[in-house]
């Protein structure tokens, strides 16, 4: 056989294999876990934090909300979202206290304190863990006196002894200790101390017992007291607040007020191990419906489902299209219904999009690259492309209880200030700066714009012509419709600058963006520049890094600015007190505030809604207060972003939830049809591998005839 | 040798005492303290006493180069360019601004590094030599014009193009290897695409320099007299012109190999690789400065390494070469 036909049988035999048989090639999760019903997925930011007195982003709680349980949650289906107890029997109790402590009745006003009792179910257990491996004697299995006798534990994994034990009101109590902890640097520390009795303190004097101690000495926390926490026993505990918070209710579903027994941070604190990054902040230990078993977020993280996890069952209510939806299919079932999560780090969009496609990643988000590929968009609005359809793909939407606006800085002498002047030019540029547009071009319209500070799915998000924003729209038709440019023109007239020019100066006006080198692309600054261009004012784009960026927010040195807030909790207070003139960026230093907008109206009616439940007179307050800030206009051109997560034929029961991270037990996954799916989707093909080695050999094989004829040539030749 | 490697690694002293300052100077003049707290401390809720508490824990609460307010040494050792780029001299790498350990990270990370690095540098040397010299044995041939047009067309593409060319043909189209990733219990199957994107990136530059270095010495006497003679044109090629070519090649290979073990920002970053080169992005993203100088350092120490591996080398592959 020579060599032609031995590489004509190759390429038969290739062609043979090619697309036959099931083996996988390009499969990028181990072969070991298929036995198990895994859940696949993606992160591209390496968490920070997983302490959940200092986590705060939703990076991080997308892991650590699995694994931790504060005492409420949110109802998975329902909507506005609603609080249910977690580990609590019932709502929290509620009650009011007098300067004596003597109860006051419910509708008192102006009580002194708030307590709210909680009540923990009995029999929840920890999940295995080795700071809670004990001898026979009860003594700590792991118990070293210096980090010479810790050195052959390099990892968690290598403590191999684990135990566990029940929760109880001592670990809720210890974690808000941990909260008031300076070390801990728990972002809530500063907020809660104004509300928790004797909490600012025991700050204080946790950090005088710290001067005298290393930087990774254990302090144990029940040594001190905090006078606004009461154990009243093992399953029950209460926390006394100054004045009224109705707030605070939210803050207890959050992740800041998850049990942390002091058995664990005894364990974190062994000698030696903080060093080998051996710490709570990376190691998670809760009740939760699953534990963290590997963190590496330098490749991947994997949750794995806790074997102690109480007894949890799949929400029977839910929206009524939710039935429709198949979402109730499992109305009452136990959860969790997976075994395990694998997420893996992904920097780039493409693998991530790729791997959704092959049916190796179970759930994806829709980038800007891909997004012809995965929706079209109709009159109807945004729905899956064919392709899309033809795999079994389906999409859930929601919308992010977030608001994104351009801030005006209410300290600049042009833009800001009182003076009516200043109020016009704000509300022209509103007027002129089409939202609609931006939305459209820049998000692919995954967005709707804003008429208030408060997102839709949050109480006092108003709908209809009532709803609308009347000095920068019209009710036209059954829908809002902008205000033409020669309004806008106008205004801008009135405010002393005819065709863009100062009346008195005949200087042009020239006005500066401020923003961060790396957030906007050319496109979209063009575009920005052509809105302001349309009342004839110039936009000069003040491009600058991060630290400079809130260098000048800080400093008030801002003057236009692109800014967003992500709700904490589903209360219009999360968003109005943004404006509030107390939380001014520059006044406070740590304020939210970041236009300085300060009104004493406003801040007389945010005082009143905060304390007020929803009802009839919020709503009233709230229309107020927005109607301010319409008219003040500190924020222009806002808009809430609308949250788009595509899910494979084989992942149901999914329901983006606005606010809690904690829905991973509700997932369930179908791992046979996924098999079968990779196996069609992912057929190996060796095809163009042999045409390569053909091309090659093509190439060599005349070389090699050439080289051999060459040394065959004698000098007559 | 030993009193000229001594001398060699003495330089190096004032070097990396010049690079730390340089790159402390950059980090600490442009941004300050506070603004790495707040950087770390995202924006919500953070009050002044969490940015003194967060820079305390750090050291960031020191002055930058005197402390007054010390006694004797501690005037210039209670400092912050001691703690932090000082020490560094000593491989005290400390912990990232974020509360990790960077040695600890750096030995987690160095490892995915080396299984992508080390074969695309091997299968890249080897490829592009034989490549270069099979270009000089048919020189003056329509063979060669094609292949150096091919290699001008290879070098002048983007590298993200390979990247994302291999990506699309060999993991999405034929679906032959995983798109990315990488798993400690079989890295092969993810290691196999980067790097043959990698040596297929390089074969245009590579081919195109030893072509040149090879062309020079094929000029030679000792290769005319070897031809003259009728030895093969393969041996006179492997025994005869390559070894008198290594000098050159060495040049721009040896000082590579040290920083083999830092890995690629670009490779790693799209094939998620979880190595050096993603570690210093990350970094550079999250503006952890601490990983950044620290990795900083470690690759002007191995850049030194590399040239000083360089000179030793030429003295094993030509006796000619002393070192004093």
């Amino acid at each position: 056989m020579n060599l032609v036909q031995r590489l004509s049988a190759l390429l038969a035999l290739s062609l043979m294999v090619s697309g036959c048989g099931d083996a996988i090639w390009n499969n990028p999760h181990p072969s070991a876990d298929r036995d198990e019903v895994v859940l696949y997925s993606n992160f591209s930011e390496r968490p920070k934090h997983l302490d959940p007195a200092r986590s705060y982003s939703a990076d991080e709680s997308q892991f650590i909300d699995q694994v931790y349980e504060p005492p409420l949650q949110y109802h998975y289906l329902k909507r506005p979202y609603e609080l249910e107890p977690a580990t609590l029997t019932q709502m929290p109790e509620l009650y009011f206290l007098d300067e004596e402590g003597n109860r006051l009745p419910e509708d008192a006003e102006n009580p002194a304190y708030s307590v709210y009792d909680l009540t923990l179910k009995p029999g929840i257990m920890y999940q295995p863990h080795p700071s809670f491996a004990r001898n026979d004697d009860g003594s700590f299995y792991y118990d070293f006196a210096n980090a010479e006798e810790s050195s052959a534990y390099r990892t968690l994994k290598d403590f191999t002894e684990m135990g566990t034990q029940e929760l109880t009101a001592d670990d809720y109590i210890y974690q808000i200790k941990r909260l008031a902890d300076p070390k801990r640097l728990a972002p809530l520390r500063g907020l809660l101390s104004k509300y928790i009795v004797g909490m600012k303190e025991f700050s204080e004097e946790v950090a005088a017992r710290r001067e005298n101690m290393g930087s990774n000495d254990w302090l144990d926390l029940r040594e001190l007291e905090m006078a606004g926490l009461e154990k009243v026993d093992d399953y029950r505990f209460r926390i006394k607040l100054k004045g009224v918070y109705p707030q605070f209710q939210y803050w207890l579903a959050f992740h800041f007020f998850a049990p942390v027994p002091w058995e664990v941070d005894r364990f974190y604190h062994l000698p030696g191990l903080p060093e080998r990054n051996i710490t709570l902040d990376w190691h998670p230990v809760g009740t939760g419906a699953f534990m963290m078993v590997e963190n590496n977020p330098n490749s991947q993280i994997v949750l794995q489902r806790n074997p102690n996890f109480r007894d949890d069952f799949y929400p029977t209510e839910g929206m009524p299209e939710d039935q429709h939806n198949g979402l109730l299919a499992d109305a009452g079932q136990k959860v969790p219904f997976i075994d395990r999560a694998v997420y893996r780090l992904e920097k780039e969009a493409i693998p991530i999009w790729t791997k959704f496609m092959q049916g190796y990643y179970d759930r994806s988000g829709i980038s800007n690259d891909s997004f012809d590929q995965a929706v079209d968009m109709s009159s109807d609005g945004i729905n899956l492309s064919d392709d899309m359809r033809s795999k079994g793909v389906h999409l859930d939407k929601a919308t992010r209880p977030s608001t994104f606006y351009l801030g005006m800085n209410m300290l600049d002498p042009v833009v800001g200030g009182d003076s009516e002047r200043a109020r016009k030019l704000r509300q022209a540029i509103a007027i002129a700066y089409d939202t609609e547009e931006f939305i459209q071009i820049f998000l692919n319209g995954r967005g709707e714009p804003g008429m208030s500070p408060v997102p839709p799915g949050i109480f006092g998000h108003q709908v209809g012509e009532e709803g609308i924003n009347p000095l920068v729209y019209d009710w036209v038709d059954g829908k809002p419709q902008r205000k033409s440019i020669e309004e806008a023109k106008r205004l801008l007239a009135e405010a002393g600058y005819p065709d863009g020019r100062d009346a008195e100066t005949g200087e042009p006006l020239v006005l500066n963006l401020d923003i961060t080198s790396t957030s906007s692309t050319k496109a979209r600054l063009a575009w920005m520049q052509k809105q302001f261009n349309k009342i004839d004012l110039q936009l000069n784009i003040r491009a600058t890094d991060y630290n400079r960026f809130k260098e000048k927010l800080e400093t008030g040195n801002a003057q236009i600015f692109f800014f967003g807030w992500l709700a904490d909790y589903p209360d219009p207070e999360n968003f109005l007190f943004l404006l509030h003139g107390p939380n001014a960026q520059v006044d406070s230093k740590s304020g939210v505030n970041a236009t300085n907008f300060k009104n004493a109206r406003y801040d007389e009616l945010f005082a009143q809604m905060k304390l007020l439940p929803n009802g009839p007179e919020r709503m009233e307050v709230i229309r107020e207060m927005i109607d301010i800030l319409r008219t003040e206009a500190p924020w222009t051109s806002m808009f809430h972003g609308h949250d788009y997560m595509l899910n494979n034929a084989w992942v149901s029961n999914s329901k983006l939830h606005g606010i809690s991270k904690a829905t991973l037990k509700y997932i369930k996954i179908d791992p046979e049809l996924r098999q079968q799916k990779q196996r069609e989707w992912n057929k190996p093909n060796l095809v163009p591998l042999v045409l390569v080695i053909l091309l090659l050999a093509a190439l060599i094989f005349p070389a090699i005839m050439v080289y051999q004829r060459r040394q065959k040539q004698t000098i007559g030749e | 040798m030993a009193t000229y490697i001594i001398r060699r690694l003495l330089y190096a002293i004032p070097i990396l005492i010049g690079v730390n300052l340089l790159t402390f100077a950059l980090f600490f003049m442009v941004n300050t303290p506070d603004q790495m707290a707040r950087v770390q401390l995202g924006e919500k809720h953070v009050t002044e006493a969490d940015i003194e508490q967060w820079k305390a824990e750090r050291g960031y609460d020191q002055p930058l180069f005197i402390n007054s307010e010390a006694e004797g040494m501690g005037t210039l050792t209670q400092t912050i360019f001691f703690e932090k780029s000082i020490k560094l001299l000593a491989f005290e790498f400390g912990k990232s601004d974020e509360g990790r350990s960077i040695s600890a990270d750096i030995k987690e990370r160095m490892w995915p590094s080396l299984a992508v690095s080390i074969p695309t540098f091997i299968v890249g040397i080897l490829v592009n030599i034989c490549v270069a010299l099979l270009v000089v044995m048919f020189r003056a041939t329509s063979f060669e014009v094609a292949a150096m047009a091919l290699c001008v067309m290879l070098l002048s593409i983007s590298p993200v193009f390979y990247v994302i060319g291999g990506q699309f043909f060999f993991a999405k189209l034929w679906a032959l290897v995983p798109i990315s990733g990488y798993l400690p219990e079989e890295p092969w199957r993810f290691v196999l695409l980067p790097v043959i994107v990698g040596v297929i990136a390089g074969i245009g530059a590579g081919t195109r320099l030893y072509r040149t270095v090879f062309i020079e010495e094929a000029n030679k006497d000792y290769i005319r007299t070897a031809r003259a003679k009728g030895v093969p044109e393969l041996t006179v090629l492997f025994r005869h012109l390559l070894p008198n070519g290594m000098i050159p090649v060495l040049t721009s290979v040896v000082v590579i190999i040290p920083s083999l073990f830092m890995g690629s920002l670009l490779v790693e970053s799209f094939f998620g690789i979880p190595g050096l080169g993603s570690y210093t992005l990350d970094a550079i993203n999250a503006q952890d400065f601490a990983i950044v100088r620290s990795m900083v350092f470690l690759g002007s120490v191995l850049y030194i390494i590399g040239l000083l591996l360089t000179d030793i080398s030429y003295t094993l592959v030509d006796p000619r070469v002393k070192l004093s």
